[in-house]
């Protein structure tokens, strides 16, 4: 109990600056045995301590308690506790204790779902994540665990809004592929399906040694997607995609594969029978609101076919040649797709004709000129992000020492330049 | 154009009422002439037999009389069909195809049409004796090696066994005379007969290549000998299903073929084959200038006047006469042993042109006038040009409603900046992705360069 309270003396005492914030990392670091030995009682003494001021002390003592298995009614205090912890932390002090951070908002998230209470917490790790990022490109552990929440609570707005950023710096890839995963989901829940399939496209082709259960399942929804999106799917992985899911991703999804080409056959009565007489499989993956989707988006292919063939058509005709059962159901279709914007029509009542029109963007306003302005900018950043990367490779010393050990092979003349012997 | 005479009023109305009054231009031939000769063989009456087989001589009159047999439904043509064959097979020594004709007939003809055995066997017996005799001519040369000899031995072997029915033994025999070759005319020699074998047993791969080392020889071919190189050439691709360079080479036919190529193909087929092919694959400004304008060719379209007649109607876009003619002559085609396997596809694709051709001019047209021009239902005819849209060989837009067909032509400003905007989001995805994926494999790179260390 001394040594506790001496801890907390020496914390109280040396969390002004940085020098002491280091020091007293270097104690803290020491006394954590000693702290994870009597986590039960650490509880009165982080009363004793301020989150904000003390961040990184608290922390520690914080992650001791935490670190046995927890109760349901110590969970619920617990969140509290880490509640107020997280939203009067500052990042300078938790960034020096990354790990023990993303162990305690890991047991926050666990506490949360033993309690069955995911909003509360989604909001507390949306900060949690802003404090920890070195910078918006940034992804985290927390990211992953900060979307199965929004996931679980149903609130996808809010997941959404951090999938907006672009990520560029991974710390762990299985964090990427939980991320991409749950993000692609997200973006299903809103239908922005354009996102969700880069989302799980980056899954599928991340390099990969063997094939790991999340790209399995990612790209089980990225078949579905992209047959509701685009109408057809390619059923050759790209060639940067790890040689690994290029031989094993097809043989894992076979039932998927089949529903494509049912799908591309174009025939509703093919399809349904098909899902009808694989459900359980489909439920059993989770997907079968998914692929119920899929169905539908079927007519919708089939009626945009008819758009480039006809001018008008009646909505008998539409009915028949799209295997719909009633002209009702017709006019419903197609007044859906008129209101989604993916067809540009005119329904005439009173002949129960559908005349089709020219998409009216004339590609002269302002705002399309704004738009294409911004895209060029943004490409040209973009643009030069590629060659700066390219500059910090070349000068990478692995990269030097493999090249030049490669040149060796070839003629002096032609490569005269390089120096022929690197020494790492 | 025909109806440049008269009044304009008069020319909208025959453009319009195509196929409305009835089919003037029928062919004069078919009723005047008597004489035998100048009958056209193929019409669209029916076949006759006879004058169809004083076409051919050889082996391929016996295997076109068969082939008639099998596929006509008449048993009247069957039976005399088979009679023919039959009385040419007695001529020859093919004991084998002998054999199978007098099953076919199966004693309808009475009991003159039996199995001779006394005859097989006599044939037999003899063909073993020329056999025999042949080979010790042969081993003889052989051990004088004189060229020559040796060459015009294995050619009797070739003609014996081409006879006898052993096509692929004649075939290997003709290609071994290639080694005692001398001159040019020696090698053209042995290529016609390779390609007569090839032809019968319808291996065309072999027909191409002898007939491009044929026409490889370094002295200039006689006429006839060129006209039949190009029809077996033609031959080889209409097989092949490359109807365009088919035509093409039919086309090339000069008028020195004459009957001199009996064995294979008559000069009716020459055109027939020519002229289908030229329709379904040419397009209108190679059509006039190969076939319409072509001298050489009008003189075979002489002696089938309804195949010109029909590419004449397509070319002045008088459709419900051509694809009447079109019609008329599908039977008697199926009956020919060339070209009953693509009569089907030929006529697709002729029927296709000439709907494409018809809408062409336009910016509008009235589907109901174009489903009378082409004899068919205007449900039928929606149906079709719904395909041909869909594979965008018209450009064009149905008003079901008023049954109108609206050309349209794609607006390329707008198509143009819909692109960039794509590539451009293209663009932003894939590198983004990559730049993802680089930083992976950085990450697993330092990963494991750590663990070594």
């Amino acid at each position: 109990m001394n040594s506790m309270e001496g801890l907390v003396t020496q914390i109280q005492g040396l969390s002004s600056t940085a020098s002491d914030v280091l020091m007293l990392q270097n104690l803290l670091k020491q006394a954590n045995d000693s702290l994870h030995a009597e986590s039960t009682r650490l509880l009165p003494f982080l009363d004793q301590l301020d989150p904000s001021k003390h961040s990184l002390g608290y922390l520690y003592f914080l992650e001791a308690c935490t670190a046995g298995p927890i109760t349901k009614e110590q969970a619920s205090s617990y969140v509290l506790i880490i509640a107020r912890f997280l939203s009067s932390c500052v990042s300078e002090q938790i960034r020096l204790a990354s790990h023990k951070f993303i162990s305690v908002c890991k047991r926050f998230k666990d506490q949360l779902v033993l309690l069955g209470e995911p909003l509360r917490g989604f909001a507390l790790m949306l900060t949690a994540i802003r404090k920890f990022q070195s910078s918006t490109e940034h992804l985290t552990a927390l990211h992953p665990e900060f979307l199965l929440l929004c996931l679980l609570a149903k609130s996808y707005k809010t997941g959404h809004s951090v999938l907006e950023e672009d990520i560029f710096e991974v710390d762990q890839p299985k964090d990427l592929f939980l991320y991409c995963y749950y993000g692609g989901m997200i973006c299903i829940g809103q239908k922005h399906f354009q996102k969700a399939l880069e989302l799980l496209h980056n899954v599928v082709t991340a390099p990969m040694f063997a094939v790991n259960a999340i790209a399995v399942e990612a790209y089980k929804k990225y078949i579905l997607v992209s047959l509701i999106l685009h109408g057809q799917f390619s059923t050759s992985l790209p060639k940067y995609s790890s040689s690994a899911a290029q031989r094993n991703l097809r043989s894992l999804c076979q039932l998927y594969f089949d529903m494509e080409n049912s799908y591309s056959n174009g025939k509703i009565g093919d399809l349904e029978t098909y899902v009808q007489s694989n459900k359980e499989r489909f439920e059993h993956d989770n997907n079968l609101g998914l692929v119920k989707q899929v169905v539908s988006s079927l007519y919708k292919q089939n009626i945009q076919r008819l758009t480039q063939t006809y001018l008008t058509l009646s909505l008998q005709d539409i009915a028949n040649t799209v295997q719909l059962s009633s002209v009702r159901e017709a006019e419903m279709h197609v007044l859906q797709m008129i209101q989604d914007v993916e067809i540009y029509a005119t329904i005439n009542q009173k002949d129960g004709m559908v005349r089709f029109l020219e998409d009216p963007e004339q590609y002269k306003t302002i705002e399309m000129i704004e738009r294409i302005d911004s895209s060029i900018q943004r490409l040209m950043i973009l643009s030069k992000k590629i060659t700066l990367t390219d500059e910090l490779m070349s000068c990478d010393p692995s990269y030097l020492s493999k090249g030049c050990r490669e040149r060796q092979k070839f003629d002096f003349d032609d490569y005269d330049s390089v120096p022929q012997r690197f020494n790492v | 154009m025909d109806g440049e005479d008269g009044a304009p009023k008069s020319l909208m109305e025959e453009m319009y009422a195509n196929g409305i009054e009835g089919v003037d231009d029928a062919p004069s031939s078919s009723t005047s002439t008597t004489i035998r000769k100048n009958r056209p063989i193929i019409s669209g009456e029916q076949l006759d037999i006879e004058a169809y087989a004083a076409l051919y001589s050889g082996r391929t009159k016996i295997m076109r009389l068969i082939f008639l047999a099998d596929h006509c439904d008449n048993s009247g043509m069957q039976l005399e069909a088979l009679r023919m064959a039959y009385d040419e097979l007695k001529k020859g020594e093919n004991t084998q195809l002998f054999r199978e004709v007098v099953q076919k007939i199966d004693g309808r003809l009475g009991p003159n049409y039996s199995t001779d055995a006394t005859w097989c066997a006599m044939v037999d017996r003899k063909a073993d004796q020329r056999k025999d005799k042949l080979e010790s001519e042969l081993n003889a040369y052989r051990t004088n090696l004189i060229k020559e000899s040796i060459r015009m031995g294995y050619n009797d072997f070739g003609d014996f066994y081409y006879a006898h029915g052993a096509l692929g033994d004649a075939f290997k025999s003709y290609v071994r005379t290639r080694d005692y070759c001398t001159t040019s005319k020696h090698i053209i020699q042995m290529c016609l007969s390779a390609i007569l074998v090839s032809i019968e047993m319808g291996q065309f791969a072999h027909v191409t290549s002898y007939v491009s080392k044929a026409e490889q020889t370094p002295e200039a071919l006689d006429p006839p000998s060129i006209a039949k190189l190009r029809c077996a050439a033609g031959l080889a691709h209409l097989e092949a299903k490359k109807y365009k360079l088919a035509a093409r080479k039919f086309l090339e036919v000069g008028p020195e073929l004459g009957n001199s190529y009996s064995e294979v193909i008559a000069p009716q087929d020459v055109a027939t084959y020519g002229g289908l092919c030229a329709l379904a694959s040419f397009d209108r400004t190679e059509l006039k200038n190969k076939v319409i304008d072509n001298i050489n060719f009008r003189n075979f379209l002489e002696l089938v006047p309804e195949v010109r007649e029909l590419i004449n109607d397509f070319y002045s876009s008088h459709y419900a006469s051509c694809l009447e003619y079109l019609g008329n002559l599908k039977s008697n085609l199926m009956l020919d042993i060339h070209i009953h396997d693509h009569v089907e596809t030929l006529y697709d694709q002729i029927r296709s042109r000439a709907l494409i051709q018809y809408t062409h001019p336009f910016v509008s047209v009235d589907m109901r006038m174009m489903a009378d021009a082409f004899k068919t239902s205007v449900a039928g005819l929606e149906k079709e040009l719904e395909s041909l849209i869909t594979d965008n060989q018209i450009q064009a837009r149905i008003d079901s409603h008023n049954k109108i067909l609206y050309a349209r032509h794609a607006d390329q400003r707008n198509a143009t900046f819909q692109r960039v905007l794509q590539t451009g989001n293209e663009f932003d995805w894939d590198v983004r992705a990559m730049l993802l994926r680089a930083n992976l494999l950085k990450h697993e790179y330092n990963l494991r360069a750590s663990r070594k260390i």
